[in-house]
């Protein structure tokens, strides 16, 4: 059970039987991680500027979100994820440009500017369902998900993501529990990065690993190296296959590491050892990837450099478009709440509206996130 | 005496309650070697022991139940729920436990615990980061609900929650967490629970608030002293359950003009309580319609909270309609 299904070593030599895909899919993969990279970048510095309140860094699990995103296939499947998975976005060509009105919380934001950053929602041109912040509430929806294309008779199938602290909640027992018992057809992807804002994952679970409790709730588990994107997107295809035969669920642990805060505002040298840093330092997820596909032929060093400018330069087109956005009319407090605005609510609209356009007072934009 | 802020007051009291009391225990997710996300525990592990501040599970209704379990077996556990928000996978152990176990055990087993979390709007956290759920709890018989507003208040009302016997939902303003300073004793004092604070004293018009509204309604009262000089009694409740129904009366009748004031939605918020029990105890001495002032009816917006939650013009609005009605 704990053995670690890999198949690029740490230094991106293949150890295990690669799975065969075509250089395009191994360039989306690669492509998506260095557009995750100039994400993160470009935000921390929006952050740092004060110009976005929150963002939540993925250096070091992007692959594990990258090899996940292209064992799915957008046409029929489903996406549940969680808030530190950009690369699945990226990879299925989710415009960085929406991904930054979200940031913003602009008036063209997908979610309104309702909800704090990286909280997306988008149903084109992938089904990745607008995320919680309340944890693992999106593992029994998503069994929902898998069973209403079970019930029609689609050969979809639902991937939903969480961390491993999200593993200790109420919403990971019913969810798994309730797939096994319907054998839904839907993957359960553990992105273990060790740890849930401060808390290590020994402070989670007394079990040996995260992927043997697919034990309990009669379902497959395999763990897998989450820095190695081919060994991901092998782990997530076959469990993919398996649901779409009707064979049931399958839980995958992905056993990586978060390089970064949990968010921009956290401090992990607070709690985490410099040295467990360093050694996770060494199995960079990009370069293990790069070097492979380098190796294999797909790709040169010229070419990776210019990928890396190109999302760079993405990134801060992106930023600035949806920065220059405004931010939504005040009307947009009121709607969405139900599908008609009640008259209840449509007459503290008006009072709202009316209070603002009287007093044309700047309202004080302050409040910082602290985490 | 010391200035604290309003965490750091949280923080002291905790401290000063666990070096009195062995049984006294805090327990929740990140508030081991992190202190907290808003840093109430700080070095609250290093002082006392893992086994007196740990990091749980990252799961509500395990810290809640856990601490419901210990607090009937002798410990005194103050379990930090990190954003109210997140309170409600335990609202089962809430409401049809913690509320409930004194009175379905006819006395035998008792409830002393306290949970902590901090609730409302005023650091862009959007949907999840924000919410203002006291109604839900104040309408839950067998539990206190207490909200402090000040950092004096907020060390005295942890500290006689902790010392009370029956289970306490202690919701701290996490917009005023770092709003200002005060003197705050060191050592152990109680500020006593359902009792009311003036804010202000005055004749001619009441204003009813708690937590982070305290110092809206205070900036309100200001500005209508200044261009009409009408004197509001601002009345900080502290204690949403049980009500000091008789302070509220008697600064209803004082004044015979309400303005009751909250971030959480308007409807079956608590200010429909206030306003009905003042409607029949003490409409005698009413003047004008009781006006509220609350949250709007939707869910707490991002970008935009700031429009959402009352402001002092609001409050100010509705100070003046009951003055001229």
């Amino acid at each position: 059970m704990s053995e670690l299904l890999q198949i690029l070593d740490e230094t991106g030599k293949k150890v295990g039987k690669a799975p065969r895909l075509k250089r395009d899919v191994l360039l989306q993969m690669y492509r998506s991680i260095v557009q995750t990279r100039a994400f993160d970048d470009r935000c921390m510095k929006l952050q740092r500027t004060g110009r976005i309140g929150f963002s939540v860094p993925n250096l070091g699990i992007e692959a594990v979100s990258a090899g996940a995103a292209a064992a799915m296939d957008p046409s029929r499947d489903w996406f549940a994820p969680y808030y530190r998975d950009f690369a699945m976005l990226f990879y299925h060509n989710i415009s960085p440009e929406k991904m930054f009105d979200n940031m913003f919380g602009n008036c063209e934001d997908n979610a309104v500017g309702r909800q704090m950053p990286v909280h997306f929602t988008f149903t084109e041109p992938a089904k990745f369902f607008s995320i919680s912040s309340p944890l693992g509430t999106q593992i029994p929806q998503a069994v929902g998900m898998a069973m209403a294309m079970k019930n029609r008779g689609e050969d979809g199938a639902v991937l939903t993501t969480f961390g491993d602290g999200t593993t200790s909640s109420s919403g990971f027992h019913s969810g798994l529990n309730f797939a096994g018992v319907y054998k839904a057809p839907i993957v359960f992807l553990c992105q273990n990065n060790q740890f849930a804002i401060s808390c290590h994952s020994d402070k989670q679970t007394a079990s040996e690993s995260y992927a043997i409790k697919a034990k309990a709730y009669g379902m497959p588990g395999v763990r897998v190296d989450g820095n190695d994107a081919l060994a991901v997107y092998k782990a997530v295809s076959d469990a993919a296959k398996r649901a779409r035969e009707g064979k049931g669920p399958t839980l995958i642990e992905a056993y990586t590491f978060r390089m970064g805060g949990h968010s921009t505002s956290d401090d992990p040298s607070r709690y985490v050892d410099a040295d467990l840093i360093k050694k996770w330092q060494k199995r960079d997820p990009l370069m293990r990837l790069r070097n492979w596909l380098i190796s294999e032929g797909h790709l040169t060093d010229e070419r990776a450099e210019e990928i890396a400018e190109e999302a760079a330069d993405e990134m801060k087109n992106a930023a600035d478009a949806a920065h220059a956005k405004s931010r939504p009319v005040l009307g947009t407090i009121f709607t969405d709440v139900f599908e008609k605005v009640p008259p209840h609510l449509e007459a503290q609209m008006e009072s709202c509206i009316k209070h603002h356009a009287e007093r044309d007072e700047a309202v004080d934009e302050k409040g910082e996130f602290p985490l | 005496m010391t200035e604290l802020t309003l965490v750091q007051a949280v923080n002291d009291g905790l401290r000063s309650i666990m070096k009195e009391d062995d049984s006294v225990l805090v327990m929740g997710e990140d508030v081991g070697p992190k202190g907290g996300v808003f840093l109430a525990t700080e070095k609250l592990t290093d002082e006392f022991g893992e086994e007196r501040c740990f990091d749980t599970p990252l799961s509500e209704d395990g810290i809640i139940g856990v601490g419901v379990g210990m607090a009937m077996n002798g410990m005194k556990p103050v379990c930090e729920i990190q954003f109210q928000d997140f309170i409600f996978p335990a609202f089962d152990q809430i409401v049809s436990e913690a509320a409930k176990i004194r009175y379905r055990s006819g006395g035998q087993y008792t409830v002393p615990m306290v949970i902590r979390t901090p609730y409302g709007g005023g650091i862009k956290g959007g949907l999840y980061h924000s919410q203002s759920g006291e109604a839900y709890f104040a309408h839950t018989p067998g539990l206190k609900v207490v909200i402090p507003s000040t950092p004096y208040d907020a060390k005295g009302l942890l500290i006689a929650s902790i010392n009370d016997p029956d289970p306490v939902l202690f919701m701290e303003p996490k917009a005023l967490y770092r709003a200002f300073r005060e003197d705050v004793p060191s050592g152990i004092y109680e500020v006593e629970l359902s009792k009311t604070r003036n804010v202000t004293e005055g004749g001619d018009v009441a204003v009813f608030c708690y937590g982070a509204m305290v110092p809206v309604c205070t900036d309100a009262a200001k500005r209508i002293k200044d261009s009409r000089n009408k004197d509001v009694r601002v009345v900080d409740l502290r204690t949403l359950m049980p009500l000091d129904e008789e302070s509220v009366l008697q600064a209803a009748r004082d004044c015979g003009r309400v303005v009751i004031v909250h971030e959480a939605p308007r409807f079956c918020g608590y200010g429909a309580e206030l306003s009905a029990l003042i409607a029949e105890r003490a409409i005698e001495s009413i003047e004008a319609p009781i006006k509220r002032v609350a949250g709007f009816d939707t869910p707490f917006p991002n970008t935009l909270e700031n429009y959402y939650m009352p402001d002092a013009r609001r409050v100010l609005d509705a100070i003046e309609e009951v003055l001229d009605f």
